[in-house]
């Protein structure tokens, strides 16, 4: 089932007197395809949350529609909608046990969705076999580990079979090798499903890794949607290069003379075409080739082996980031001993903005 | 002894000393005159010792009819102003405007005395030479014949006695009853309604389960409360309950020590320890049911 959100905007009163309106979503309007997995990526207060509130219905928009498919569900309570949802702390019910919990949504069907006994003890099984708890049936929630809970969530949510699968911020209350794990669980899950899936997160290793797609937001508005790899590659501004990737992208201020660009007075690409001013240039870290010759000369700090690759941590009096970061294969043998190092740089990982707008100058 | 444990017990000693002397040794000794027989408190002398005391109050009419009464009292009270208190705040906090001004009202007569309280019910109940009272005012605009309820029939007295008592404790009731209410998290009803959950099933299977343990504490201190009810009646009745037909168990027990027919301790001390003995068998029984129902 698609999902369309059509100039879908949100607006809470604002506290105290004559305070304005605090807009949480802006003008929202996209589409999420079928059957896809879809990461609502953001920082924290970006009002990522409440676009999921309004899908599932407990927010009711100020303005806009929603859309399931060809159905306009706007105005429709969640109960109607048929979406199923995974709250950010699990909020199973902890005086039922994880069967009963997974059970509940279904005895709530009425007239003739209404299941047998047998019927709904099958789907509870699948569900449970699909997130693998069918050892923990009997158990109260709290005698389940966050991993284990995570998963009650999941397999209630699909156990009604939703059109819609929301999850807030799944993986925020697992430690960081759950997270890895669960991560790749729910994309399994979604795979097997094919559930068009919505699920928030500020972070964006997490969205990056899983997503089908990525909806990159900030203070309510959408700055860039597509497939994770594109957004990295090519983001539309600054926010979008800042955000996505770790270690994060280089700023520096520069410049563009006569088809040049420069990096305070080291010519270090080609600009053709572009006009001249001031820029900010944006490298990735993988952006940077040590190179004897190379245009790019910086002060050397230290160096952070990886294994397969090396951290190069440098100083240049134009960077707009407080540790600028190259990553570099361990092949290139570094000379530590040298104060300086020259960097030639990888055009199509070199990206230069706007210093007003921060938009994207191609 | 070791030190350690010895320190233990000195930081223990104030209260372990209090307990023992205000409470221990009263108890015991409340045991002890009820299985002597005609104590002099006077004269610190008496005849025998055995379950004479017993068999007397088990006898004794008056006891009866306070055992009567106040059975009465806990069987409609407990259940009925707990179930109201729960209606009412489930109804608190499903309203937002005038909530505090709800909140205040239902609150008043928990710090109003006792007794000022006893005045208004005087008001409302109480036939005098002038008037016949409110509530008969309302009974004879609705065509109704005028009902004594202080000093009239058996039913009227005890409704007015129930009637009393659960608008005395619903204030407590409901003031715990709504912060439990308060603490169950948003969460839950929201993902009960994404699932379409009905009002009434999210009623019964989320909030009362919740808030359970609540609502144990309410009825086992609602029974223990109501079975000890005696300053209630005296507001209302006057203090000759007997002849009122109005007394409970720790009426009786009073007028036994002290009242007009008074200067029985053993017999005073043998109604207390029926007592006693009724409200741990009821507590014990409510603990194990509440084993089953009641979730933490």
């Amino acid at each position: 089932m698609k999902v369309v959100l059509k100039n879908l905007t949100k607006k809470f009163p604002g506290r105290g007197k004559n305070a304005a309106d605090v807009i949480a979503v802006n003008d929202f309007d996209t589409e999420i395809p079928d059957g896809k997995l879809v990461g609502l990526l953001g920082p924290s207060g970006c009002g990522k949350s409440t676009v999921l509130n309004l899908i599932c219905g407990l927010l009711k928009p100020t303005n806009g529609q929603i859309f399931f498919g060809d159905d306009d569900i706007t105005l429709l309570p969640p109960e109607s909608r048929g979406v199923g949802m995974v709250f950010q702390n699990y909020a199973l019910y902890p005086h039922l046990t994880v069967e009963k919990n997974i059970l509940f949504p279904l005895q709530n069907f009425k007239g003739k969705d209404k299941l047998s006994k047998e019927e709904m003890a099958k789907r509870v099984k699948e569900a449970a076999h699909l997130v693998q708890i069918d050892s923990l049936l009997e158990r109260k929630p709290s005698e389940l580990s966050g991993g284990q809970q995570q998963r009650v969530a999941i397999a209630r949510a699909l156990v009604k079979l939703p059109r819609i699968l929301l999850l807030d911020e799944p993986l925020s209350n697992l430690d960081a090798r759950l997270r890895l794990q669960t991560r790749e669980e729910i994309k399994r899950i979604q795979q097997e499903t094919k559930i068009t899936t919505v699920f928030v997160t500020h972070d964006q290793e997490e969205a990056m890794s899983i997503s089908d797609m990525i909806i990159l937001m900030k203070a309510g508005v959408i700055h860039q949607i597509g497939k994770p790899q594109d957004v990295y590659d090519d983001p539309k501004d600054l926010f979008v290069a800042k955000f996505l990737g770790t270690p994060p992208i280089n700023v520096f201020s520069g410049s563009v003379k006569s088809g040049r660009l420069y990096i305070g007075s080291a010519p270090v690409l080609d600009a053709a075409g572009v006009r001249d001013g001031d820029v900010y240039v944006g490298i990735r870290p993988e952006g940077f080739v040590p190179d004897e010759n190379g245009p790019l000369e910086c002060g050397f700090k230290s160096l952070e082996v990886m294994g397969r690759d090396v951290s190069v941590v440098f100083s240049n009096e134009n960077a707009l980031v407080e540790t600028p970061r190259a990553i570099v294969s361990a092949e290139n043998r570094i000379d530590t001993s040298s104060p300086v190092i020259r960097f030639s740089l990888k055009p199509f990982k070199t990206l230069l903005f706007d210093k007003e707008t921060e938009e994207r100058i191609r | 002894m070791d030190g350690k444990n010895f320190k233990g017990w000195l930081y223990l000693l104030p209260a372990v000393i209090f307990l023992g002397v205000f409470m221990v040794y009263p108890l015991v000794d409340v045991l002890i005159y009820s299985l002597e027989e005609s104590y002099n408190s006077a004269s610190q002398s008496f005849t025998g010792v055995g379950l004479f005391n017993y068999s007397y109050v088990l006898r004794d009419p008056y006891f009866l009819q306070a055992l009567k009464n106040t059975f009465i009292l806990v069987m409609i009270t407990v259940p009925l102003s707990t179930g109201l208190a729960l209606l009412i705040s489930v109804g608190l906090s499903s309203i937002k405007p005038l909530r505090n001004l709800f909140q205040t009202v239902y609150f008043l007569p928990y710090v109003t005395n006792t007794l000022a309280v006893g005045l208004v019910f005087m008001i409302l109940f109480k036939k005098t030479a002038y008037s016949d009272g409110l509530v008969n005012l309302l009974i004879n605009l609705f065509g109704g014949p005028s009902v004594d309820f202080i000093d009239g029939p058996y039913w009227a007295k005890m409704f007015v006695l129930c009637f009393y008592t659960i608008w005395v404790v619903l204030p407590f009731k409901i003031l715990i009853l709504t912060s439990a209410l308060a603490s169950v998290k948003q969460d839950y009803y929201n993902a009960a309604r994404i699932d379409g959950t009905s009002k009434a099933r999210i009623f019964a299977r989320i909030t009362l389960p919740m808030i359970s343990p609540m609502m144990f504490y309410l009825i086992i201190t609602g029974f223990i409360g109501a079975f000890k009810a005696y300053s209630d009646a005296v507001a209302l009745f006057g203090t000759d309950l007997n002849a009122a037909e109005m007394n409970t168990i720790v009426g009786y027990v009073y007028d036994m020590l002290y009242g007009d027919s008074g200067g029985y301790p053993s017999y005073a001390s043998a109604a207390a320890i029926i007592l006693f003995a009724i409200v741990l068998t009821i507590t014990c029984i409510n603990l194990i049911v509440s084993k089953k129902l009641v979730h933490y």
